[in-house]
């Protein structure tokens, strides 16, 4: 019982690091119908500029902030030299351009910092682990990771659903052109979206540093996961990335901690723990290709 | 990347070698395919760089290479397209570099079923050692299990009785866990196979602390390692249960990375970088002087396998694959981990040593050389191969 405890802690986790990703690629994708392969990178500039400064500072607060603006500034620049002129073309040219990006993004850091992987230390005052459940002790930081998610969450709720800009953010999904004819400029609302979601990927990338290991490539293989994750939720909304984001936190953190252990009570070991591995590594696709069945638009679709 | 500083001095030194026929200025081209980009990145380019420092410190002596690397991106599609152009554009007989496995299975068919050389300085999966093993396949790093061999017969050595093992899912992976199991004694209470992408392992680590074993092995190579060692300590398992490895687990980049965490852990590997004897401190000068780091074992296998195609091409070309085969057989050459011969399969028959991770004179932690645990240990796998 404690252990699924630690369990469900963990998928929670995991999903809310995949929510401040999918947070921003969902919103791009949603309003300016573009597919940005690249957001892993900006999730890799965070985690490089949040690890470095860290180094050369000991602050781990100074830390997140660098990561933050290294991946907003970064996404902001690429917005208006290269993104901006392809919301208007086919999703194909988005996909090469954007996948272009991350191998540039994925040199440059390479020439920067080298191969070797960076590391990141927990902050003294987030170590250890506290046993808020008996018999469970988490880790600090993986707490303050959900703290932190769940902030997020609820500062982008208030965002979008009670200002003006979180107005124009939903007007602009789902009618894009009849917001520009109203007389917004809607380059700088796109500007400002990407600039936001580029932040918040920085932040997810600064905030894994101290758990993962820094290096490059970092962001390309939790991309995919992303991409399920606003499949699952609906294109173009934060609340369904939200509910994507844990939904396949937990189902991907379940599935790989108790589906070999349930499939041991049917077959021969060797071969649960084979087949058990290979089914949870398939559970968020199959989570997907259910959702769609149910729901071709995801769960919590944002356009009309 | 032509290796141009092979001067007049070093083909001097040839000329009372024996005559050898070779059109002269045609160099012999060596297609290195690697992995250089990705957190498998730093492996490759180990290997690359010490095959490089072999070849630029006038080890090929009179033969001319020129060194053709290209990234394969961790990617096996990627690896295989790469392959395929240099065999049918380039026309390259001699192939060597590849770090994983899953690459190589896909690489070793084309590049063998075109009469081509095969030079292994690291993957050796189990698929390739026994029956479908190849006259023109050799491996100078180990056979896979062997690796794991040695740390399941260290972990016995070591009085663990009940074990809890993972590894990544990947060809690589079972051959770890069936490779440990192969000499460990005691009870394997818990396995568990992570997916070779995965950072995090957070839950891993819930169901190792529920299965409270003696000791974990783990198999995660390069990048891997380090995020699965820290989250070790995250979770408050270091100190409280030790851990077995084998040696891609914990090389000397995951240990600077890591640092105090893998104090006391146990490590077996086939070199290190203390070994006392004439070629290794060659070499480990000369790596650490050139590229300003400690040399991981992939260096000392991208480094040996340097000399035994050097060696090699002393007597013949790749472009005769019976002749090269005969000349690769003998294993003429200085390796740096001391001993080396070639077993039936045509992979290593070596020592493996235990290391643990202490500090040294100089206050900083490394990989110490504590003794024998396997002596000229060949594969469980060669005596199914017929060549």
């Amino acid at each position: 019982m404690t252990l699924l405890a630690e369990q469900v802690l963990n998928g929670l986790q995991f999903g809310v690091m995949l929510f401040l990703l999918a947070a921003g690629l969902t919103l791009v994708f949603g309003i300016m119908g573009l597919i940005n392969l690249a957001h892993a990178s900006l999730y890799m500039i965070g985690a490089f500029a949040a690890a470095w400064v860290q180094g050369r500072t000991g602050s781990f607060v100074l830390a997140l902030l660098a990561g933050l603006a290294a991946a907003a500034a970064t996404g902001v620049a690429i917005e208006v030299a290269v993104l901006r002129r392809l919301y208007a073309r086919d999703h194909m040219d988005q996909v090469l351009a954007t996948f272009g990006m991350i191998l540039f993004f994925n040199e440059a850091m390479a020439m920067l910092f080298g191969r070797q992987p960076l590391m990141a230390a927990v902050p003294g005052w987030l170590g250890g682990s506290v046993e808020f459940i008996p018999g469970v002790p988490y880790p600090v930081y993986r707490l303050a990771i959900i703290v932190v998610g769940m902030a997020v969450a609820a500062l982008l709720y208030g965002l979008i659903g009670h200002t003006r800009v979180g107005m124009l953010i939903r007007a602009g999904a789902t009618h894009r052109e009849m917001v520009r004819a109203l007389g917004v400029d809607i380059g700088l609302l796109s500007t400002g979206i990407f600039g936001l979601g580029a932040a918040l990927a920085g932040l997810a990338g600064a905030m894994t540093g101290p758990l993962l290991s820094v290096q490059v490539g970092m962001g390309d293989r939790i991309l995919i996961t992303t991409f399920v994750v606003i499949v699952v939720g609906g294109i173009g909304s934060v609340r369904g990335a939200l509910a994507g984001a844990l939904l396949v936190g937990m189902v991907d953190t379940l599935t790989r901690a108790f589906l070999p252990g349930l499939l041991k009570s049917v077959m021969v070991a060797t071969e649960a723990d084979a087949i058990g591995a290979g089914l949870s590594s398939m559970a968020v696709f199959i989570l997907m290709a259910v959702v769609l069945l149910v729901r071709p638009r995801g769960l919590f679709p944002a356009h009309g | 990347m032509t290796i141009t500083r092979r001067a007049a001095i070093a083909a001097a030194a040839t000329l009372a070698a024996p005559s050898i026929v070779r059109a002269q200025g045609a160099a012999v081209k060596i297609g290195m395919i690697t992995t250089l980009s990705g957190p498998g990145g730093y492996l490759g380019a180990d290997i690359r760089d010490a095959f490089q420092l072999a070849a630029d410190t006038g080890m090929f002596g009179a033969t001319k290479v020129e060194l053709v690397i290209e990234d394969d991106g961790l990617k096996p599609a990627q690896a295989k397209q790469i392959a395929n152009r240099m065999l049918k554009s380039d026309g390259i007989k001699l192939f060597t570099g590849i770090v994983f496995s899953n690459i190589l299975e896909a690489v070793a068919p084309d590049v063998l079923e075109e009469g081509a050389v095969y030079v292994s300085p690291n993957a050796g999966p189990s698929s390739l050692a026994g029956k479908n093993c190849h006259r023109n396949y050799f491996v100078i790093s180990w056979q896979n299990d062997s690796l794991h061999e040695s740390a399941g017969e260290n972990a016995t050595r070591l009085g663990y009785k009940r074990m809890y093992l993972l590894a990544p899912n990947y060809p690589a992976g079972k051959d770890a866990i069936t490779g440990f199991k192969r000499f460990f004694k005691g009870e394997i209470v818990g396995e568990a196979y992570t997916k070779l992408d995965q950072t995090d392992y957070a839950p891993e680590m819930a169901q190792i602390r529920a299965a409270n074993p003696d000791a974990v092995f783990q198999f995660h190579p390069g990048g891997l390692g380090i995020a699965f060692l820290r989250q070790y300590q995250q979770a408050g398992l270091v100190g409280k249960i030790p851990m077995v490895l084998a040696a891609p687990s914990l090389d000397a980049t995951t240990l600077g990375a890591v640092g105090e965490i893998a104090t006391g852990m146990d490590v077996t590997s086939h070199w290190n970088s203390d070994f006392d004897n004439a070629a290794n401190k060659r070499f480990v000068a000369g790596f650490t002087e050139r590229f300003k780091r400690m040399p991981t074992y992939y260096a000392s296998q991208g480094y040996d396998t340097a000399l035994a195609i050097a060696a090699a091409l002393k007597s013949a070309n790749p472009g005769n694959a019976e002749a090269f085969r005969t000349a690769m057989l003998k294993a003429d050459f200085a390796s740096v981990r001391g001993a080396f011969k070639f077993g039936a399969n045509q992979h290593p028959v070596q020592d493996w040593y235990g290391l643990r991770v202490e500090k040294g004179a100089d206050g900083k932690l490394a990989l110490v050389t504590k003794g024998k645990v396997l002596t000229n240990h060949g594969d469980a796998y060669a005596a199914q191969c017929k060549l």
